[in-house]
């Protein structure tokens, strides 16, 4: 993804991007392309650097090295213009406690140059009425929960029409009606034209939401694309479920697929991945609601299907439930950040 | 949150119109939220309180021999205009340096403590323009407080005791109304003695992210300044100290006013106001907001 060629249609775009702090390197040489109006997952686990990151993309840090344009424009030279179109929720929310929650919108509010003094009281009732506070404006914010303190984040960031959004955590701290309502919040910001790049560590979340997604890992950008290409670059495995596991594992073993999981509940469910992707372990085994079962999909290696199940039969397993499962994000997060059991790889 | 109709519509987003407002929305913010803050208030409650007791002290009590306690303390009992005066001469050394401190260091660091700093920045304030805002909300605090002094004192005074022309010290005697004037003058005085305390305080409030540090970081250059303005082997040093000239303002109650010793503190006062405030400035712009 060339920089000359799609700069115009890209929110956000860093070049080796850097940053060092004392002999620490938080992070390291990372390019960012954030298309416009995408829903931009930004993964990592903690202490990737995705805060640090963004705190360089609103100038409130400075880079070590590299370069920043948010909305086309260089960060962070071009504050004055680029900022007052941009929301942010950053390391979650801050707010005076002793003022209440319309009073502290207010006073950000004034914070910002281009907002009208006129229309204030009008923009601040109705981002709090979009997140729900309402019932609560008066109130100081020292009485709110975390949970309506986050909600009180995210309407600062909705006080003016905006064309991007940076939400780091969104969802932290709030209760599963909350995390529902900022999912459809999102989507309906998104919906309206906006770029919103949310931070997260919550894969489901992400992968509920999102058109792209990048992966931190340690201060390096990892990977980046979009969420069809992040899952496919994922190994498709297979799921089957069967009385007769010790044959289905000669088979499996026969046709060169590497256990990633083994039997789980003693109901026989045995899983395998497809092709020579290495040891799979971890979690990804769920099949919960989260979990993609696609049939189309090639299963990855150079053996199909079919020809699995073909065997399957031809040496007596009696076949009960087959599925050939997509990697989900969260096995692709794991391989790529090397967490849990996939230190090794 | 689950309503797409709301008033927010970020179709309607356009870049920013040509000329942004200037920054006295934000100013009028930051007042309301200094003064609108109970700590705030109670540290004017703190400073009114030392009029009060001290009248209250002194009326309780037969008489005070002339030239025991702070000066003026004898005439009180003669014009009840004088607590005002005595009151703010008490409070010099020690709590308008506190107060002030306390605001001034709190700045900016209160900001970086709450986190509602990176909320400020990401508005966007601009660092240049908060941090103008920010002195500017110390210096109206440098100039409510004297005046909480005096015109607490004045009040007490004129309640407890009687009022009358004033005899000032060079034996000229003026009347009541005058003499609220020149108690007025005298609060000015004090304010523009604070205001290179407050640069000071704004300095090392750009330093850290802890707000109790940068404060008492400042109320501790206070004193440091008037020790070093006590000891007669650091006399070369002593007119650059910004605390020189703070009870310098006997001369505002002469007739006519010598206005020299108020010119002078204006000058020291600009000169820390300056340098300060450049130092911040170079800390603050460059700064990584991590807070």
């Amino acid at each position: 993804m060339t920089a000359a060629g799609r700069g115009g249609e890209l929110a956000i775009e860093t070049h080796g991007l850097s940053k060092r702090f004392g002999h620490q390197l938080a992070v390291d040489g990372v390019d960012l392309s954030v298309p416009k109006g995408s829903v931009f997952g930004f993964l990592g686990p903690n202490g990737s650097g995705k805060t640090t990151t963004i705190r360089m993309l609103l100038g409130l840090a400075g880079a070590t090295d590299g370069s920043v344009s948010v909305l086309g424009l260089e960060m962070p030279d071009r504050f004055r213009e680029v900022l007052p179109r941009v929301g942010a929720l950053v390391e979650g929310p801050a707010f005076y406690p002793f003022l209440s929650g319309a009073a502290n919108l207010r006073r950000l509010d004034a914070a910002d140059p281009h907002a009208e003094a006129s229309t204030r009281r009008a923009r601040v009732d109705a981002a709090l009425e979009r997140v729900g506070l309402t019932h609560a404006a008066g109130k100081k914010v020292r009485a709110y929960s975390l949970g309506m303190k986050q909600r009180l984040g995210i309407a600062n960031a909705l006080l003016s029409p905006r064309e991007l959004l940076v939400l780091d955590e969104p969802t932290n701290g709030l209760d599963p009606q909350g995390t529902r309502e900022v999912r459809s919040l999102v989507r309906s910001l998104a919906a309206d034209g906006a770029t919103v790049f949310v931070s997260s560590h919550l894969l489901a979340e992400v992968e509920q939401i999102c058109t792209h997604a990048a992966v931190m890992s340690a201060g390096r950008l990892v990977a980046q694309g979009t969420l069809p290409e992040l899952r496919d670059a994922g190994k498709a495995r297979i799921r089957l479920v069967t009385p007769d596991a010790g044959l289905a594992e000669d088979v499996f073993a026969r046709l060169g697929m590497t256990p990633v999981g083994g039997r789980s509940n003693g109901a026989l469910v045995y899983s395998a991945s497809v092709g020579e992707a290495g040891v799979q372990a971890g979690p990804g085994q769920k099949a919960g609601p989260g979990g993609r079962t696609d049939g189309a999909a090639p299963a990855g290696g150079e053996v199909e299907p079919e020809a699995i199940v073909a065997a399957l039969v031809a040496a007596g397993v009696r076949v009960r439930g087959f599925a050939v499962e997509q990697g989900s994000l969260e096995d692709r997060f794991v391989a790529l950040t090397g967490e849990g059991f996939d230190i090794a790889q | 949150m689950t309503s797409t109709d709301g008033a927010v519509d970020v179709r309607a987003a356009e870049p920013p119109s040509g000329r942004p407002s200037s920054g006295w929305p934000l100013l009028a913010s930051e007042l309301t939220v200094l003064f609108r803050r109970r700590r705030t208030w109670a540290m004017m409650l703190a400073l009114a309180a030392v009029p009060v007791l001290m009248a209250i002290a002194v009326r309780a009590s037969s008489a005070v021999p002339p030239g025991r306690g702070p000066a003026f303390l004898d005439r009180i009992t003669q014009n009840g205009l004088f607590v005002g005066v005595t009151a703010m001469l008490v409070c010099v050394p020690l709590f308008l340096p506190l107060t002030v401190g306390v605001v001034a260091g709190d700045t900016i660091a209160g900001e970086a403590g709450l986190g509602t700093l990176r909320y400020l920045l990401v508005a966007p304030a601009g660092r240049v323009r908060l941090l103008l805002v920010k002195y500017a909300g110390a210096a109206a605090f440098c100039i409510v407080a004297p005046l909480v002094v005096a015109l607490a004192g004045a009040g007490i005074g004129a309640a407890l005791f009687p009022v009358g022309p004033v005899t000032l010290l060079s034996g000229d005697v003026i009347t009541p109304e005058e003499a609220v004037v020149r108690l007025v003058l005298v609060a000015a005085y004090l304010t523009v003695s604070l205001l290179g305390l407050s640069a000071v305080g704004l300095f090392l409030s750009t330093l850290t992210d802890v707000p109790v540090g940068a404060m008492a970081a400042t109320i501790v250059a206070s004193v440091v300044s008037q020790v070093l303005g006590e000891l007669p082997q650091l006399e070369w040093l002593h007119p650059w100290l910004f605390s020189h000239y703070w009870f310098g303002f006997a001369d505002l109650l002469r007739q006519p006013i010598a206005w020299d010793s108020f010119g002078n503190n204006a000058l020291l006062q600009a000169g820390y106001i300056a340098v300060f405030g450049a130092l911040a400035y170079g800390r603050f712009v460059t700064k990584d907001i991590l807070s």
